[in-house]
């Protein structure tokens, strides 16, 4: 389309083909596809293969059409047969008569849904998709009232857990290929293919009887690919079916042939009330649909945005949502007496908190990063406003003083960037600590779609080369844990020149993840870098709340819309808005420092968000300073260990009971209404009746007052806090049994927005551990065994996987189950562990 | 007035003559009912009375409900009932057609996964909650029309009010038909060897005696094994008799 469009400036005179849908007139850009065409005539072709986002297959011959077309004489011929309208694209001249027009384009529909109708079983009272099932609606639209088939329709055993998620009932399959194709272009997961010819053709995955293969042959060698925790059907590539995307296949399914085991038998479709949302679980943005019925979410659906995730979302946004209506949820505050929590009234609990908060000597604010933008100005506001201070940070992870400059000069108040638009068209993206597949699922989504369909070349700075990068055909620059500003200065620098060339390209990207932050220098690095080759930078985190947060201003040295604390002018700006006299001037401290002086004694109370212990790069010390602290506000959806350490608890809704605004990583604002019913306030009003309580004034108590503020306050056009230039820190010294520790999240882990959804579960990748051939034989250990990976400490024992790490390295996942890394170890990215052949022999995986 | 309409549809072509604009003179009032004679005039009232009187031996009409059973015909509209195949699974599969059938929002139902622990219908589902809100039930009977399975019938009994709302909010176990004789309440297995086709087609007359020794050992003190325990035992013999 970018080819097109850079041939001509008024592609649609000149391009255009004009032919006639039905008589009626139309001009289309080349190579529209006749479907396409009609579909914009408002003309509707029964279908099933067709997808707009897949290619076209002409798999189920629905939507055939009786096609006149100029021959070589230039008279108008009849085509002898109906033509399949989504593989045709359209011709000058055209003439084409669809069932409204045409009795043998309707004649062909009513055969081929005869045809297709034979061997689908009839039982949509009993299937998930009765009711939304396009099968159905097309066979009422363009089918016969009543079948002539008096024999007896082919039957298979049902159904086929293609993974604890996944399942298959082959006999509703009408062979579209919607699903197969969609694995092959769009996620690049081998899944089930079709089997066997004609009347036996079936959908299936790798079956030795059916394929013909030597059922003696040996059992395919598991370890070192990455299979799922849980039970699991083997994929046509003959490995233990794992995708986190597998959910759009059930969505995109034409019939009820693929259904999750999560929504299975739960409701119908009409009993459900629909609800658009923005996905919780990533900084995307991802449009999703929840639905409901009586206050209970039964089911997430990929919403549609062309601009953002177009259909697809990541099995995690689909079905990780029964958090929100845990047993564990906080229904009323509770207030600590006696050593207890009990429940309390809102004006108790809130009068015990002020008082609480008037009395500390100091308070520091810990939002996390699960807020939404309205949720994080409140913060931001209130820490300033109510408790005069800057000590609040919503990083819930490790992170920096190089981050905060980094994000104060590159991101806040930056507005719509980056987008995923940008990178379809992008010539080299970089990717520089971020795992698109585990880090940001639609992310990776659309590089791997830039990446074979365009001409995007994905190079990535990580430790060994992933199996998300392989799949996006990407390169593989080796960077050990903590050299990462030492290889983005030789991109810089030349040294390696081709990955140079291809960033000074026009239209080059980097995205940086939030990892970047452990690694001194690194983010100075890629500064450095995107200042030489004129690259576009965006800072991709993995929640959904910290671009929102950065831009709202719950950083120690920003305020809202990017502004300086440091600046008197920035706050001279806010106070104004805020109709203060002054704000507090002097710098905050970060999470670790807010910890630290909690810990000490120096700050008297803590108010904590959603922060989950467990993130934190030393949970330990984390609980420690929250035992210590004096005095211990939480705002939280579902009980936490840092509600057991409270002394009030506010209960706030989650996002699904709360209308709110997420700010993707591009910088688009992605607002989204309240589904369910609820008495749950969202963080800014409880955080609103708090400063009242405190006697001050937020004004945060409405969506609409935020917003007004936030409109009123926009981005900072002052200057900006410069450039950090942090100089990487030394190699560290590694003696033999020595590793130094590489880990990221994995999409799922054993985070909390996953709890109480054990079919999601299942499809998590089983833990190991991975480390080089050399590595592994230094500690005289082979593939399969278990490994012993400790600091001083704790240890994680789990099976070894001999990938293309360099030497001296040790890859571990950050929190799956049996592997905390940050709780057990207290260890990030970078440091040095201790590896050895597992002395008890048991792997804990 | 009516004469005049008469005369305008009766125009030819069916067109309305338009030319007669003017308005006709009204018309006295005259009655309808055709003239008696003096002689009927003066009988009339005795007639009256010859109602009265035939009706004082012809057979009494009043029913004594709820003294005596009130009677109604078969295929009166009643209270609902959800059936049960002659092995005592349920036919109820959860499909919520009924519910989406309901004009008055009257039936909830909700459904859930059959395991092999916890078999209550034949096939993959059954439904785990069935409600019949009859302060909304219209006694339509469309549910009963659209039910795929026939589980849900109306039975006769029209005797519901009650003290509460919640009350009158019936529950899976109050519509459930009561267990015939023989028959093995559900939970247990299909019948070894039959699909939910078959059930349907009615080839499942009795409980096996694989089902009662299931639910023999599952649950040891179900009342509905003694029954069930002899009917199958008579049901294998007729099978083999019959072979």
């Amino acid at each position: 389309m970018t080819v097109t469009a850079s041939k001509s400036a008024t592609p649609a005179v000149q391009d255009g083909v004009t032919f006639s849908i039905d008589g009626i007139e139309t001009t289309v850009p080349k190579g529209t596809l006749v479907i396409r065409a009609a579909e914009q005539l408002g003309i509707q072709i029964p279908r099933f293969c067709d997808h707009p986002l897949l290619a076209p297959a002409g798999a189920c011959r629905q939507c055939l059409v009786e096609v006149w077309a100029p021959g070589r004489d230039g008279n108008l011929a009849k085509m002898p047969k109906p033509q399949a309208s989504c593989t045709l694209t359209a011709t000058p001249g055209m003439e084409v008569r669809t069932q409204r027009t045409s009795a043998e384009a309707d004649k062909a529909q009513h055969g081929v849904m005869e045809l297709l109708l034979i061997n689908h079983p009839l039982d949509c009272p009993v299937c998930d998709k009765g009711g939304e099932c396009p099968l159905q609606n097309q066979a009422m639209s363009n089918g016969r009232g009543s079948t002539r088939f008096v024999d007896i329709k082919r039957t298979f055993p049902k159904p086929i857990a293609v993974s604890t998620q996944i399942l298959l009932d082959r006999e509703r399959c009408i062979l579209c290929q919607r699903c197969t194709r969609f694995s092959r272009e769009i996620a690049g997961d081998p899944f089930i293919d079709l089997q066997k010819r004609g009347a036996m053709q079936q959908i299936g995955r790798f079956d030795a009887e059916i394929l013909g293969f030597d059922d003696t042959a040996p059992e395919p060698v598991l370890l070192g690919t990455e299979i799922p925790v849980g039970p699991a059907e083997i994929d046509e590539d003959g490995e233990a079916f794992a995708s986190y995307f597998s959910g759009n296949t059930v969505q995109i399914c034409p019939v009820g042939a693929l259904t999750s085991a999560a929504y299975r038998f739960r409701a119908r479709p009409f009993d459900l009330v629909s609800t658009p949302g923005v996905s919780e679980h990533d900084s995307n943005g991802s449009a999703i649909r929840v639905d409901h019925r009586r206050g209970v979410v039964l089911r997430r659906l990929s919403g549609e945005d062309a601009e953002v995730n177009e259909e697809w979302i990541s099995d995690k946004d689909r079905f990780g949502f029964a958090w929100q209506s845990a047993a564990d949820r906080i229904t009323s505050p509770l207030v600590r007496e006696d050593g207890e929590l009990r429940p309390a009234s809102w004006a108790e609990a809130l009068e015990v908190a002020a008082h609480g908060l008037e009395q500390a000597s100091g308070v520091g604010v810990l939002p996390g990063g699960r807020v939404t933008l309205e949720d994080a100005y409140a913060y931001g506001k209130f820490a300033r406003l109510a408790l005069g201070t800057n000590d609040v940070d919503h990083r819930a992870r490790p992170h920096s003083a190089e981050e905060s400059d980094f994000l104060a000069h590159a991101v806040a108040g930056t507005g719509l960037g980056v987008t995923f638009t940008d990178l379809e068209h992008a010539p080299a993206v970089l990717l520089a600590g971020l795992e698109a597949e585990e880090e940001a699922g639609v992310l990776y989504l659309r590089l791997r779609k830039a990446a074979t369909k365009g001409r995007t070349r994905v190079l990535a700075v990580a430790p060994f080369a992933s199996r998300g990068l392989e799949r996006m055909n990407g390169t593989l620059i080796a960077a050990a844990p903590g050299t990462e500003p030492e290889v983005l200065d030789a991109i810089t620098k030349g040294k390696l020149s081709e990955p140079n060339e291809q960033l000074s390209a026009e239209g080059a990207v980097i995205l940086v993840g939030e990892r970047l932050a452990a690694v001194p220098g690194a983010l100075s690095a890629v500064l450095r870098l995107a200042d030489r080759t004129g690259a576009r930078l965006a800072w991709v985190p993995r929640r959904a709340g910290e671009r929102g947060a950065v831009d709202a201003g719950v950083l120690p040295g920003l305020l809202p819309g990017g502004r300086p604390v440091a600046d008197p002018a920035a706050r001279v700006d806010v106070a104004a808005a805020w109709e203060v006299e002054h704000l507090p001037a002097e710098p905050g401290r970060d999470l670790d420092g807010i910890i630290a002086a909690a810990a000490s004694g120096d700050l008297g109370a803590l108010v904590v968000g959603g922060v989950d212990l467990r993130d934190l790069a030393d949970p330990a010390a984390a609980r420690a300073a929250l035992d210590a602290v004096g005095f211990l506000v939480s705002l939280e959806v579902r009980s936490s260990e840092v509600t057991e350490r409270a002394d009030v608890v506010l209960p706030v809704a989650p996002p699904v009971e709360k209308p709110g605004t997420f700010v993707s990583w591009e910088g688009r604002r992605r607002p989204f209404p309240q589904a369910l019913t609820s008495t749950a306030m969202p963080d800014h009003r409880v955080l609103d009746a708090l400063a009242d309580e405190l006697g001050v004034t937020l004004g945060t108590r409405t969506m609409a007052a935020v917003h007004a503020e936030l409109d009123a306050l926009g981005s900072w056009d002052g200057s900006r806090i410069g450039a950090p230039a942090v100089s990487a820190g030394p190699a560290p010294a590694i003696d033999a049994g020595q590793a130094v520790l590489a880990t990221w999240h994995l999409l799922l882990d054993t985070g909390r927005l996953q709890d109480g959804e054990p079919f999601l579960a299942g499809t998590a990748k089983r833990p190991v551990a991975r480390a080089s051939a050399a590595t592994a034989a230094g500690i005289g250990l082979t593939a399969g065994q278990p490994v012993e990976v400790s600091t001083d400490a704790g240890a994680i024992v789990l099976p070894l996987v001999i990938d293309d790490l360099p030497d001296h390295v040790i890859w571990l996942p950050t929190a799956a189950p049996g592997c905390q890394v940050r709780d057990t170890l207290h260890a990030v990215a970078g440091d040095v562990v201790r590896i050895a052949a597992a002395t008890t022999g048991e792997v804990t995986a | 007035m009516a004469d005049n309409s008469i005369e305008k549809k009766a125009g030819p072509g069916g067109e309305v003559q338009r030319s007669g604009r003017e308005v006709a003179a009204p018309q006295p009032y005259q009655s309808l009912i055709p003239k008696r004679s003096p002689l009927e005039d003066a009988l009339g009232p005795a007639a009256g009375f010859g109602v009265t009187i035939k009706n004082f031996f012809s057979k009494t009409v009043t029913e004594q409900y709820p003294r005596e059973p009130a009677r109604v015909k078969p295929r009166f509209h009643g209270r609902h009932q959800l059936n049960r195949y002659p092995d005592g699974l349920e036919k109820c599969i959860g499909c919520e057609l009924c519910a989406w059938a309901c004009p008055a929002d009257a039936i909830y139902v909700e459904a859930a996964d059959n395991t092999a622990d916890q078999q209550f219908s034949p096939g993959e589902r059954y439904g785990r909650v069935y409600q019949i809100n009859y302060l909304r039930c219209i006694f339509c009977g469309l549910c009963i029309e659209a039910c795929p399975t026939r589980a849900l019938t109306m039975t006769n009994e029209f005797e519901l009010a009650g003290p509460t709302r919640e009350g009158l909010i019936y529950e899976k176990q109050d519509l459930l038909a009561p267990m015939t004789d023989g028959m093995l309440a559900a939970p247990h297995p299909m019948v070894e060897g039959t699909t939910d086709t078959d059930y349907y087609r009615g080839e499942v007359t009795a409980p096996t005696p694989a089902q009662v020794d299931w639910v023999g050992e599952h649950r040891p003190d179900d009342p509905s094994l003694t029954g069930a325990r002899s009917r199958a035992g008579a049901a294998a013999n007729q099978g083999q008799e019959t072979r």
